[in-house]
């Protein structure tokens, strides 16, 4: 099931997978884009709080994520791709 | 191992202007950049902006045939004009001449009780995140912190059909008073003032104003702000909280370029304390996109031969304006109150500030409590412990990012010829 998150049905839009679930977003949009308008956590600290992306310019490291089998992504710095699998943590 | 005369680390309005004066005259440049597209923080590769330059510099980079090495760190400083990069798939050693280094600045972020929720993000954060696809229309933000940005922002956000709830500016009114006159004697700056005054009509700009406290299960639902001593709770989507900017100085500190008050030191040409390493842009005083522009341009000028001397005047312009800029926003010595016993100062390694209280330096710190210690190497909470405690966290020591085992195990390959 494909779940519309960007309300702008309108520009074209990419399907990726978050967790297993099918996200769209609208394309060019940046991983972090598309993992903040499907309300997931990015990552569990170490005492356990969800986080999220703080300076958005690759520093903070909260928002860094399993992409494509590839762990430590900072999703702030990455460019959704059709198809592209996102495990979080 | 590759050779160039000229690496340019960062491809922001500095590294660009730098690595065009360079290669118009003839010398081999590289360039390095951690994003995928050139253009720094404030360009952002050609999303939502309209400033012609950087599509001028981009041309100009094409034409001269820069070596441009994007999604690339430098991690280490392996030997002597040598750079260790790390790529998405392995690294690489980049040999230099003539070093210019425009890393750029970061925000400085503050703990406060519920800074770790999901959508509390700084300034420019946030402005990234709707760059890069984060839908805001009719999203109910909160900007808090303090310096130009947070006008700036409010402006970018508002367009895009934000409601803009607050504007909380620490600084005081007469500070920021000050500052708007000073802005005056800067001509270039004036259409800025303007757009400014054009968002505080339209959203409350309020100084001598910060949020104490965010709220919410698990993402942000409300924050409470303090409005000259008085506090008000206000239901919100997004919090953006950064207060101005910090150089990005890692680099220089791992190379040993002198610091000094915070900023590289550098000559008239931009040379640093270290002979054939130059620095230009906001690592040398917070002054924005004018000021990065011209310091690159004198130090890609000198790098490749020629002189930047025509350019000096401008220049010192633009840096007695970043100096206006550090003291009209400078903290205010409350915002040390805002962290609590049991707030997080470091969010990589969840290290709350009662941890902290007893530690008398960065250095025991870190050995104590790992505060600093973890993936973002102290870049978010050095700068806020520095404020807090007064504390020093200037040694360096690579790797300046996290980065694989083999790149920092290997040793650097013999230099295969020149480019």
């Amino acid at each position: 099931m494909t779940r519309s998150v960007s309300g702008e049905d309108a520009k074209p839009t990419v399907d990726l997978t978050v967790n297993g679930r099918s996200v769209s977003v609208r394309s060019g949009s940046n991983v972090a884009a598309a993992l903040l308008q499907a309300g997931i956590a990015f990552r569990t600290s170490v005492s356990g709080e969800p986080r999220g992306p703080l300076c958005a310019m690759g520093i903070c490291m909260e928002c860094c994520a399993t992409v494509n089998g590839i762990p430590h992504i900072r999703t702030c710095q990455a460019a959704v791709e059709s198809g592209m699998e996102v495990v979080t943590g | 191992m590759t050779n160039f005369d000229v690496v340019v680390v960062g491809a922001g309005p500095a590294g660009m202007a730098a690595a065009a004066a360079a290669a118009k005259h003839g010398a081999g440049v590289c360039v390095i950049d951690d994003n995928a597209k050139p253009g720094g923080q404030i360009w952002r590769g050609s999303d939502g902006h309209r400033d012609r330059r950087f599509a001028a510099y981009q041309t100009a980079l094409e034409v001269a045939r820069v070596n441009l090495r994007r999604e690339s760190r430098v991690v280490a400083h392996p030997a002597s004009n040598v750079l260790r990069i790390e790529t998405l798939t392995g690294f690489e050693d980049i040999g230099y001449r003539r070093l210019i280094l425009a890393t750029g600045a970061r925000e400085r972020f503050l703990p406060f009780p519920g800074w770790t929720l999901q959508g509390v993000m700084g300034v420019g954060g946030l402005q990234a995140m709707v760059t890069a696809g984060l839908p805001i229309e009719g999203k109910r933000v909160v900007l808090s912190g303090s310096g130009p940005l947070l006008l700036a922002v409010a402006a970018a956000l508002a367009k895009k059909g934000a409601q803009i709830l607050g504007i909380f500016e620490q600084a005081s009114a007469a500070r920021v008073m000050t500052f708007g006159v000073q802005l005056l004697r800067f001509p270039g700056k004036l259409r800025e003032g303007a757009v400014y005054r054009a968002v505080t009509r339209q959203a409350p700009y309020r100084t001598g104003a910060w949020v104490v406290e965010a709220r919410g299960d698990h993402s942000l639902q409300s924050v409470t702000v303090s409005v000259n001593g008085a506090l008000r709770a206000i239901e919100c989507d997004y919090l953006g909280c950064g207060f101005h900017l910090v150089p990005n100085l890692e680099l220089p500190r791992l190379l040993q370029c002198q610091i000094r008050s915070e900023y590289v030191e550098v000559s008239d040409t931009q040379e640093t304390s270290v002979p054939g390493i130059f620095c230009a842009g906001e690592p040398t005083g917070i002054g924005g996109l004018e000021k990065a522009l011209c310091e690159g341009e004198i130090a890609g000028l000198e790098c490749s031969g020629r002189s930047g001397a025509h350019l000096f005047k401008r220049r010192d312009r633009r840096l007695r304006f970043a100096r206006q800029l550090d003291l009209a926003f400078a903290l205010r010595p409350e915002l040390k109150e805002l962290v609590a016993p049991d707030t997080f100062v470091c969010r990589c390694e969840d290290v709350r500030r009662r941890a902290l209280d007893s530690m008398l330096s960065w250095r025991e710190a870190k050995l104590h409590t790992r505060c600093g210690m973890g993936p973002c190497q102290g870049r978010i909470c050095g700068p806020a412990t520095e404020f807090l405690f007064g504390w020093n966290s200037e040694h360096v020591r690579p790797p300046v990012y996290p980065a694989r085992v083999s790149t920092i195990a290997c040793a650097v390959e013999v230099s295969k010829g020149e480019v």
